[in-house]
């Protein structure tokens, strides 16, 4: 109220008010948003990916759980997931705003405001968090809280814009959710999600650094240190091979373990093969001296495509062969 | 009061009731669906008791 009042005191006076000026109101108007605007701050392709995940943690996971509740912890995974996007758009906007590929985004695209964008975040963390506790147990929610609390204060916070090795690292909050999933039914982490959870960690820097192979020019203008901007093209080809080769192996786990039949591991062993040819591709990619594609990188958006198949199919097979098993 | 930009025209503020609209009926059918997601949940947790 005393706001008010001094307000009103400068309009008498002929000053303009602090607390309405005329660049709020194009602003106000910016901050309209679409519901697609909101949906769109959840990243939800990102989604799909983790959803699935947590899904197939579920599934394979010894016990039973009522479906009511298995729908809601998938939803709580979901929702969590989200929220990390919504948070993740708000720390990141000002690198948004100078690349290309995600200049139009809700926030640097003037159509959300950034504090009602982190407020929306929050809101969503600690709501699936809670939901996740009073649907399931203590366990699955609290790796939900790890996994959030990983992705918004190591990943984006600190290390997203320190090293190249963000990815590596923060690549384990994209591989928490088979653990969420299996916690939801078991009520505890065992080996089992823990090799899952391994299999996501190894599989996200092949993954994302064929991304970033393609997406280097955006990178280098915000000033993220993503690989090839610090390393080189040749470096970071080097590096996705180095990867695969290791997380191949790793899918085998399950079958050597006992977990899992000839199913899965076949499956694994194909899709193994495909995705070392890949990345093989991407090494062999024409370049010039300094590791630049001549081929606009071709190789590397093939691969980039082809891990987001790998992933879906390779924990498709685990699911298959638990229930055929 | 000369740095106002000017007011929104019709098919502006048409817009702007347009979003607003949409997004309240988004938030009360996401308020249905939370409250029925609550009522099963409370059935079933009293059926497993």
């Amino acid at each position: 109220m005393s706001d008010l009042s001094a307000n009103l005191d400068n309009q008498a006076r002929g000053e303009q008010s602090p607390l309405v000026s005329g660049s709020d109101i194009p602003h106000l108007i910016h901050a309209e948003a679409d519901v697609k605007d909101w949906i769109a701050l959840l990243k939800p392709r990102v989604m799909t990916l983790v959803v699935f995940t947590g899904l197939i943690g579920l599934i394979v996971a010894p016990g039973h759980l009522n479906p009511v509740l298995g729908f809601t912890a998938v939803l709580c995974i979901a929702i969590a997931a989200g929220a990390c996007g919504a948070i993740n758009m708000w720390y990141d906007r000002d690198i948004d705003a100078v690349m290309k590929r995600t200049a139009n985004r809700p926030i640097p695209g003037g159509r959300i405001e950034p504090g009602a964008a982190l407020g929306f975040g929050i809101t969503l963390a600690v709501g699936a968090v809670l939901v996740m506790a009073l649907a399931t147990n203590l366990v699955a929610a609290a790796v939900l809280a790890i996994s959030i609390g990983f992705y918004v204060f190591i990943y984006t916070m600190w290390l997203k814009r320190r090293t190249p090795q963000n990815i590596v690292i923060g690549g384990a909050s994209g591989a928490f959710p088979p653990v969420i999933g299996w916690a939801a039914v078991t009520g505890s982490v065992d080996l089992v999600p823990l090799v899952l959870f391994g299999i996501i960690f190894m599989w996200t820097p092949p993954h994302f650094w064929s991304l970033a192979l393609w997406a280097n020019d955006d990178y280098r203008r915000a000033g993220v240190p993503m690989l090839p901007v610090v390393a080189g093209g040749k470096e970071t080809r080097r590096q996705i091979v180095i990867y695969t080769i290791l997380l191949v192996p790793l899918t085998l786990v399950p079958w050597f373990v006992g977990f899992s039949g000839l199913t899965y591991v076949a499956t694994a062993a194909l899709l193994g093969i495909g995705f070392l040819v890949s990345v093989w591709r991407v090494l062999m990619d024409k370049q010039d001296a300094t590791g630049v594609s001549l081929t606009n990188d071709a190789p590397a958006r093939a691969a980039f495509k082809f891990s987001i198949l790998y992933l879906f199919i390779l924990f498709g097979g685990l699911a298959i062969d638990r229930v055929i098993g | 009061m000369s740095d106002f930009p000017p007011r929104p025209g019709p098919t502006e503020a048409d817009e702007l009731r347009r979003r607003r609209r949409g997004r309240n009926w988004a938030i009360l059918l996401v308020l249905i669906l939370l409250c029925a997601l609550f009522y099963a949940i409370t059935i079933v947790k009293m059926m497993k008791a």
